[in-house]
């Protein structure tokens, strides 16, 4: 019962999330937006393990987590540089 | 359903988006929302797959090529209303041809009756790999995913080579600005 609410409380954020990605008038809205889908999707996946009684869909959410985060880091690397294989030392060179 | 009224919305948002950095990162939103569909309808491996591939690699690649590409936008052209007919027919008949489907889950419908039943009482004995899933891919389909193999690794060569290329062009470039 617990688990339901809390998956029905993760749904709902989530279409509060995909609302803010899809109207978000700045880039940084969609950037923070997909980010909290991937978590939220963590979530999801480790309540669902949960509510169907195999607790091993948490390593499959560890996987997320990490994936996740390379894919935020490659956005906003991107937006700051405009470049994915940017390097601070190559600029200070002469 | 609430997961996939979310997932027809992102759609039309990203066919909607004009920025192509947005439709990057929606698409990395479409992603994760259609593996968690996945988890729901239990295909955990199809789930992560779609996770690494769709919301990690693919959110990076398409953001390398926007780097390297030069983005102009186009002129708004006018929307005929054929496609939509046509995608609509289409969807529709996939939906009627499912209709005749058993349902979910029937031990007893064709797809469990063909071959999986000799899978699993000769896939120990022929292959000897404890896992049947892994039986049936690497052994009795070895050339369907030999096939499939080769296609991701010239794929991937070839992502490889376009971004490692551009690079190295864009070097000398600013090598010989350097040099006159």
């Amino acid at each position: 019962m617990m688990f339901a609410a809390a998956a029905m409380a993760i749904l709902v954020a989530l279409s509060m999330v995909v609302i803010r990605a899809i109207k978000g008038p700045t880039v940084f809205d969609r950037v923070l937006a997909g980010n909290s889908v991937g978590m939220l999707a963590i979530l999801l996946l480790a309540v669902i393990g949960f509510l169907t009684g195999r607790p091993q869909f948490l390593d499959v959410a560890l996987t997320y987590g990490l994936l996740n985060l390379i894919a935020t880091l490659a956005v906003l690397k991107f937006f700051r540089h405009g470049d994915l294989a940017y390097d601070a030392e190559e600029d200070s060179k002469p | 359903m609430v997961l996939l009224t979310l997932l027809a919305a992102v759609a039309i948002a990203i066919v909607r988006q004009r920025s192509l950095f947005g439709v990057v990162l929606l698409s990395g939103i479409y992603s994760f929302l259609i593996a968690s569909v996945m988890i729901v309808l239990d295909a955990i491996d199809v789930a992560l797959t779609e996770a690494s591939v769709g919301a990690g690699v693919s959110v990076v690649i398409l953001l390398a090529t926007l780097h390297l590409i030069k983005t102009t936008e186009a002129a708004h052209t006018r929307a005929s209303w054929l496609p939509i007919f046509v995608s609509l027919g289409v969807g529709g008949a996939l939906v009627w041809g499912t209709l005749t489907l058993p349902p979910f889950g029937t031990p007893d419908a064709p797809i469990h009756r063909h071959v999986a039943p000799y899978y699993i009482e000769n896939a120990l004995r022929e292959t000897n790999v404890p896992n049947i899933v892994s039986a049936v891919l690497a052994d009795y389909r070895g050339y369907d995913t030999l096939g499939e193999t080769v296609v991701i690794f010239t794929a991937g060569i070839g992502v490889m080579m376009l971004l490692r290329g551009g690079k190295r062009r864009r070097s000398e470039d600013d090598k010989a600005e350097d040099a006159s």
